[in-house]
């Protein structure tokens, strides 16, 4: 009898993730901290979303990921 | 009767607990660089600027970002829904704006400029999803001011789901056309200070120069929201002046009350005294 392996989290394969449309790498276990951080954007003044749904500043530390996440990375720019 | 006393009295903007001293809104968009965006709506008068909410670059992201160019100290700033099509998108757009804001502390965190649109070459709003994004945001604890057509039945429903301003379109965004109709404008704003004359009726989009901001505060509305009449003038710096001075002009002489508009004529020097012959 066979054993499915069925890896949703991302197991050895890593986390497959997708940040505003483009298809991202990473490790699995990844907060969502760790990607703003990767991005070079940590300390700038941006807001994160993970699949629709806002994580504060405060939370980003705390939100692991999982492969097939859909963030969002997000900031002020001009408009009327 | 109005006494001295009050017509010193401080005219303010009352929106949603915050108090505004200009009454235009000027937004952040089109100019040809931050700096020129800066100097504009230090020149404009404004303390509250709107701004939109997008993607961060993922590669290159260390340029400038517009709040290098902001005082947040000085201007309330609005993030906007521009660019949703439907309530669910303007929805996260607000909440990102709000998540924005809250790291900012600035005054607007809990501000929000609904529009969702129907249609990208008119840019006119789509009223269901308008509806819809403003009973949400409202029920989410935003303050939320609204695009929307002039059509006073519209207006006055979204005022009912708790809008704190409601805001007609005077053309499509970005037009330069002006108001193209007065008679709903002024029907719109009936409605809305019906048994509630503080309530705020701004005129956003559509406004092309000073001469429309004028018209609109003579009208009676509250404030005028613009962007492109300024960014996209010639000298959008002058325009900037200009669009203080007609704001300023439009709002004096509505509370001035203007003379009534007469079929025939009336001399402005005596009829008595008047040397020759009579007609």
């Amino acid at each position: 009898m066979t054993t499915a392996h069925h890896d949703a989290a991302g197991g050895p394969a890593g986390c497959q993730l997708t940040i505003n449309g483009e298809a991202r790498q990473f490790a699995t276990g990844t907060t969502a901290l760790a990607v703003v951080r990767a991005l070079g954007l940590e300390g700038r003044p941006v807001a994160v979303e993970v699949n629709e749904r806002v994580v504060p500043r405060a939370e980003l530390d705390r939100c692991m990921l999982s492969s097939g996440d859909r963030l969002e990375v997000v900031t002020l720019v001009g408009g009327g | 009767m109005t006494s001295a006393a009050d017509s010193t009295a401080a005219d303010t903007l009352q929106i949603g607990g915050l108090t505004l001293s200009s009454r235009l809104v000027v937004g952040t968009g089109k100019y040809a660089t931050y700096a020129e965006m800066a100097r504009c709506l230090e020149a404009s008068g404004t303390d509250c600027v709107t701004v939109a909410v997008r993607r961060e670059r993922l590669v290159n992201a260390a340029g400038e970002n517009i709040l290098d160019h902001l005082d947040t100290r000085r201007y309330t700033l609005l993030p906007n829904t521009a660019g949703c099509y439907s309530a669910d998108d303007a929805v996260r757009v607000a909440r990102l704006g709000r998540e924005l804001l809250r790291d900012l502390g600035n005054p607007g965190s809990e501000w929000v400029k609904i529009e969702v649109l129907g249609d990208p070459k008119t840019l006119l709003p789509d009223p269901v999803g308008t509806l819809e994004a403003t009973a949400r945001l409202v029920e989410d604890g935003f303050t939320v001011l609204v695009y929307t057509s002039d059509d006073p039945v519209i207006a006055r429903r979204l005022k009912d789901l708790g809008a704190a301003s409601v805001m007609p379109a005077g053309s499509p965004i970005g037009s330069g056309q002006g108001i193209l109709n007065a008679n709903n404008l002024r029907i719109c704003m009936e409605y809305l200070k019906d048994g509630d004359p503080g309530y705020p009726v701004i005129v956003d989009a559509g406004v092309g120069t000073a001469s429309d901001v004028a018209e609109a505060m003579e009208l009676g509305v509250d404030g005028v929201l613009l962007n492109t009449a300024i960014a996209h003038a010639t000298d959008p710096l002058r325009m900037a002046r200009a669009m203080k001075a007609a704001c300023e002009a439009g709002r004096e002489a509505f509370l001035a009350g203007r003379m009534p508009r007469r079929l025939y004529a009336t001399a402005s020097s005596p009829d008595e005294g008047v040397i020759g012959r009579r007609a």
